[in-house]
């Protein structure tokens, strides 16, 4: 995470174009949102709710999110009508 | 000091007098600020230099200080040159607004006059103020008399604005002693403050906010970023201490006045001992020095004048060899016996080949560091020097501080 090559400028400017810097949220979860693509019906539900809009559409079919920004609220799982996503503790996904 | 060689007049003036005409003749874009007890004149002459049309800036009355700081904290990141001042109260006000201005390398220049600090109501001098904003991310310069006021409001605008710095810089200086004391003052003439300030033209301009650029600041920043942020920071102001060398001898070359840089030493050379002071006591300490240079007595003085950075290079250079050293801080470190410069100087101790240390806490609250206070302070750090037992520590105006017992 650490790195030098965040700012261009002497101070904290940041240029709104640039990727979102720093600011990788994914960091701070616990639990990762893993959807079931037989059970999703792509509603798009899950998109709607999410606070920080990480469900991401996958080739038409389904959604996922993306993880270097999904914070693991859970907040899309409750939502699904489907009861299509599941939180899993990220201990389970640990190499 | 020399005399100066460049057309200029000299007229009798107060040190707040001297801050607010340093402020015209820098020619800022913004001022902002709110009056209080003792710098309210700086800002009553600035009102009155705007009114009649002498300065031509924005001067925005604000209903307090965070505003204050927080307007010229704006206009400085939109590229504005910009001047603010406060003291005491008005500078806790503003304290967070002060720690964005560092935190967003804003170049912003202003003056606080030293007053005690909140808590107890105490309307009078001392750098309690000073001490309390030290670790603030600013540059901090210390006026020793009306002159340096001026002259230092002049250099801080260089320093603070050039392109390998981009740091806010405070210039402090005693509030009562000098913020009301008139003395002669040499006030440049406006083309020499503006050829003194030209070489900024010719730098490369620093990141500023420009309409229809989609550009941020302070928006981001946690784990690498802050780190990253805060090492350039702290390595900026590193880079300050010989940047302000070189504004000095710039400015001696064109105005004929030099200080020294971050510290001037008074008669050091062969000294045995020396004190280490700032702001107007070292009026008091140099006339002291004088005249027991007159009976033999090998002493020097040191005086202060770049705070943060801490110029420990410097004090080291200066210091280094001598028998004994006495640091005459205005203020408190709580928490520590000793005041605040001398605590921080003990970290440097074992660089000074053997200098031996010791603190003397006076002035505080407007308490005249008298000569007889000096005397007895270069008496002291005499017997220091000479092998005696000397307390670490001396309140030299309240000797019920030094009595033994609980400490």
């Amino acid at each position: 995470m650490s790195s030098n090559h965040y700012f261009k400028h002497e101070g904290p400017w940041s240029d709104a174009g640039d990727p979102l810097m720093c600011t990788d949220t994914g960091d701070w979860r616990t639990k990762r949102p893993v959807v079931d693509k037989e059970k999703c019906i792509f509603c798009g539900f899950c998109a709607i709710y999410c606070p920080i809009q990480v469900m991401e559409m996958q080739s038409d079919t389904h959604f996922e999110a993306n993880l270097d920004f999904c914070k693991g609220c859970g907040i899309c799982a409750k939502e699904c009508p489907k009861g299509a996503i599941t939180m899993i503790s990220e201990g389970e996904f640990a190499s | 000091m020399s005399t100066t060689t460049t057309p200029s007049r000299i007229k009798v003036i107060t040190g707040n007098a001297a801050a607010a005409i340093a402020a015209k003749l820098a020619r800022p874009d913004v001022v902002a600020a709110y009056p209080i007890t003792p710098q309210t004149e700086v800002i009553e002459q600035i009102s009155t230099f705007h009114a009649s049309g002498e300065m031509d800036c924005e001067l925005i009355t604000v209903e307090g200080e965070n505003s204050a700081m927080n307007a010229v904290m704006a206009a400085s990141l939109a590229g504005g040159r910009v001047f603010t001042a406060s003291s005491s109260w008005g500078l806790v006000f503003m304290y967070d607004a002060v720690l964005a201005v560092a935190g967003a390398r804003a170049p912003v220049v202003m003056v606080n006059v030293n007053r005690e600090t909140p808590g107890i109501i105490a309307v009078s001098s001392g750098q309690q103020d000073m001490i309390s904003t030290r670790d603030a991310g600013w540059i901090f310069l210390i006026a020793e008399d009306c002159q340096e006021v001026l002259d230092l409001v002049l250099q801080a605008y260089r320093l603070a604005e050039d392109y390998d710095i981009q740091l806010p810089v405070m210039v402090h200086y005693d509030g009562f002693f000098l913020s009301y004391l008139s003395e002669g003052v040499d006030i440049p003439e406006q083309e020499t403050v503006d050829r003194f300030l030209s070489v900024l033209k010719d730098q490369p301009r620093r990141t500023v906010l420009t309409p229809g650029r989609k550009l941020g600041v302070g928006s981001h920043g946690i784990l690498g970023g802050y780190m990253e942020l805060r090492h350039k920071h702290v390595t900026a102001m590193e880079r300050s201490k010989a940047k302000f060398e070189e504004i000095d001898k710039e400015f001696a070359g064109i105005f004929g006045r030099t200080y020294g840089g971050q510290v001037e030493e008074y008669r050091c050379d062969d000294a045995d001992i020396v004190l280490l002071g700032s702001g107007s006591m070292c009026g008091t300490i140099k006339s002291v020095i004088d005249d027991q240079r007159e009976k033999g007595v090998r002493i020097g003085l040191v005086k202060m004048r770049m705070y943060r950075p801490f110029p420990h290079q410097a004090l080291v250079a200066a210091l280094k060899g001598k028998k004994a050293v006495g640091v005459v801080d205005r203020s408190l470190a709580f928490g520590f016996d000793g005041g605040p410069i001398y605590t921080e100087l003990k970290a440097f101790e074992t660089r000074l080949e053997g200098a031996q240390l010791v603190s003397f806490i006076d002035g505080i609250a407007n308490t005249d560091i008298t000569k007889t206070n000096v005397e007895k302070m270069i008496q002291m750090t005499r017997d220091l020097a000479d092998g005696k037992n000397v307390p670490e520590v001396t309140w030299v105006s309240y000797p019920e501080a030094n009595t033994k017992g609980e400490k």
